[in-house]
């Protein structure tokens, strides 16, 4: 099978989805998976790469685990069954409590707005904390072509970052880099001595962060969840980023999905154990930052103004349909961090903002079915990720759909598609079927040779890497009336 | 307001609804809403201090734990002189009130900056499920303080600690009908593990979380 896919690429799309970036590797998804998988540091990498283990050990310390994950699905559909809905009641408490609320049809209108917002508050520098959503729609490009000076703060962004390069986990951006590629980085930006473990970079990090967060004008976050009751947002970090962007610039922005919003703070409590133990097997996240309106009478510290961006950039059109239970989605990691795939090829090769079994699904739904033609193929639908999702979404299922709407828009590439064609022909037909088997089955059995292995099957990958079995040279039918002749 | 109206309209017209709100579905939200109903929890039946003691150290905080909240200020001295750090800090007012004055530490009732290296904060509450500090902003209570020192010492009176956070919303709602600007759960030291998976504390954060349960 031959698929040919373009890179996720603005097509006019009513998202509006900038170009996706060439830093990460060109070409087609099999392309870059191919790239990866004769990369040596992304191979060592994805080889210590492990949080799978943390996580189950987390899990089992909860006897009811599965009980609470029935709970968070109910939660995430409740929410996304009246959205709008609760999207007014957030909007209605938040503005209430002085947050300005703005909307974003598309990725261009959160550049906009962001960019609206830093001008009117006369910002120069701008600290991030961790926000995915920003990723999709290339703010920091955005901004940093308007001139204002943009910082990540989350030290993998930062690494990433540093590296002109995008995150390739949701949670560990750069876990694609080696301990030496970030000491090169540091050396050559920070204008330092190397420094060779883990912990000096760290706290090298710490040191330059910290003077980019006590003189930030503005500080832009993402937002794990809304809380429609209060108005607040909820930021969970480990570092402390979180925390530090919503404390100490004078300007907030958090930007999010329509699809975040959570009913009760009962709620998000519920989320909060599923969340931190399907992530990174912790019980809780070191740090949650709920923010409601901006710095109060009397208070020392917190931003003078409070902004929240809600946006939709091809959200709404997941409602309603066969895909809806994508937007359960809370953004752990554990599907990619479970996927075999992920795990040899890394983030990078899926070519747009979130890899893994969620990417596969959330990329074509958000940029487009013809521009990710590969990724709901890139899986084996082993449902390792259905199984971990703590907000239980139907991964491989949700693939599988995907699949279908290819082959119903006459996408799948024409050798496949007349191949297909061919093949129920065929199949409708039993006499021609079984004399077609009869015949493959004999060549087969003649290109195995003597140790019944074929090396190589016509325009077709999969011999690159090992060898088919040869047929024994009688088919199935055959078999099966020979042995229905002995049972008489 | 376009994109506003033109989100709004889109998410109704894909759920297949009117395109106004009906008065019934405004109704079940804020019915849900006045319900806050808990949903399925673990088992949360072990002894409150034991499980808060237990939950601290799995996130690498220190505990410690003296009868009254006038033995406070020895305790910090003692922690601060055993760990090699400083003995002058800044505190939330309630804190630097205390009697420090035989303690040996210098502490300030201000909010603490980016030079100050010991921050002195109690809690609103404390939650024994995961260990963690729940602490909220506001003119005498810096957000700051547990946030910018390398050293967070948190006292924690045990009348403050609930079991999960469920309880501590039950409670916040009672004191503060209008949530503080910021809510800040802290659940021991910062800490990244963004270069090759290596765990580090102190990432942005403070290094050292010590809690001290007075009762």
């Amino acid at each position: 099978m031959t698929t040919t896919t373009q890179p996720p690429r603005s097509t006019g799309h009513s998202t509006g989805v900038p170009a996706a970036p060439a830093r990460n590797g060109t070409g087609t998804f099999k392309q870059r998976a191919h790239d990866k998988l004769h990369d040596a540091k992304v191979q060592r990498a994805m080889r210590n790469f492990n949080l799978a283990g943390a996580r189950a050990r987390a899990v089992d310390e909860v006897p009811n685990f599965e009980d609470i994950r029935v709970t968070g699905a109910a939660i995430r559909d409740r929410a996304l069954a009246n959205l709008d809905v609760w999207l007014e009641r957030f909007e209605r408490e938040a503005t209430r409590r002085g947050t300005r609320v703005h909307w974003a049809e598309s990725h261009a209108d959160i550049n906009r707005i962001v960019v609206e917002i830093a001008r009117a508050a006369n910002v120069r520098k701008i600290i991030k904390s961790k926000s995915m959503v920003s990723e999709e729609s290339h703010l920091n490009d955005a901004l940093e072509a308007e001139g204002f000076q943009v910082v990540e703060t989350d030290l993998g962004e930062y690494i990433v970052q540093l590296a002109r390069e995008t995150p390739s986990h949701i949670i560990a951006p750069a876990i694609h880099k080696s301990r030496d590629d970030v000491a090169d980085l540091f050396q050559e930006h920070h204008r330092t001595p190397r420094k060779d473990s883990a912990a000096d970079l760290t706290m090298e990090a710490r040191k330059f962060l910290r003077e980019h967060f006590l003189s930030a004008d503005m500080g832009i976050s993402g937002s794990n969840f809304l809380i429609a009751e209060t108005g607040s947002t909820f930021i969970v970090t480990n570092e402390g980023n979180g925390r530090m962007t919503t404390t100490l610039p004078r300007v907030h922005v958090a930007i999010t999905g329509i699809e975040k919003v959570v009913p009760t703070l009962e709620d998000v409590s519920c989320l909060m154990r599923l969340l931190a133990r399907s992530a990174t097997g912790q019980t809780i996240s070191n740090y949650i930052s709920m923010n409601t309106g901006p710095k109060q009478a009397g208070d020392s510290d917190g931003p003078e103004e409070a902004h929240v961006i809600i946006v939709d950039a091809g959200r709404s059109r997941l409602l309603g349909s066969d895909m809806q239970e994508a937007l359960r989605c809370i953004r752990c990691g554990a599907c990619m961090n479970h996927c075999p795939v992920y795990q040899n090829i890394g983030g990078h090769a899926y070519g747009w903002v979130y890899p893994g079994p969620i990417g596969s699904v959330l990329t074509p739904n958000y940029i487009g079915l013809e521009n990710a033609l590969d990724l709901p193929n890139a899986a084996t639908l082993c449902n390792q990720c259905g199984v971990v999702c703590p907000v239980k979404i139907p991964l491989p299922e949700l693939m599988r759909r995907l699949r279908e709407k290819q082959v119903e828009r006459g996408l799948r590439p024409w050798q496949e598609r007349v191949g297909l064609k061919a093949w129920a022909w065929a199949a409708e037909r039993p006499a021609i079927y079984g004399w077609l088997t009869w015949v493959a089955a004999r060549i087969g059995r003649l290109a195995g040779g003597q140790r019944r292995l074929i090396h190589r099957l016509p325009g077709n990958g999969w011999t690159q890497e090992r060898d088919m079995p040869a047929p024994e040279g009688a088919t199935f039918r055959e078999l099966y009336a020979k042995r229905q002749a002995g049972r008489r | 307001m376009g994109a506003r109206e033109n989100i709004l309209k889109r998410i109704r017209a894909s759920r297949g609804v009117g395109p106004e709100p009906t008065q019934s579905e405004r109704t079940a939200v804020e019915a849900h809403i006045r319900e806050h109903p808990v949903g399925t929890r673990p088992d949360l039946d072990w002894p409150l201090k034991d499980r808060f003691r237990e939950q601290c150290v799995r996130m690498s905080s220190t505990i410690d734990e003296v009868a009254t909240l006038a033995d406070v200020p020895r305790a910090v001295a003692e922690y601060l002189r055993e760990n090699g750090l400083p003995a002058r800090a800044v505190a939330w007012a309630e804190l630097a009130a205390l009697d420090w004055s035989t303690s040996g530490v210098v502490v300030e009732d201000r909010p603490a900056t980016g030079d100050d290296l010991v921050g002195i904060t109690s809690v609103h509450l404390a939650i024994a499920e995961t260990g963690t500090l729940m602490v909220l902003s506001g003119p005498s209570t810096p957000a700051a303080t547990s946030l910018l020192p390398e050293t967070h010492i948190a006292v924690v009176p045990m009348d403050r600690m609930v079991v999960a956070m469920e309880e501590a919303w039950a409670l916040t709602r009672g004191t503060h009908p209008d949530l503080p600007r910021a809510v800040n759960f802290i659940s021991g030291p910062s800490r990244t593990a963004d270069i090759e998976g290596q765990l580090q504390l102190g990432a942005h954060g403070p290094f050292r979380v010590h809690v001290i349960v007075v009762g």
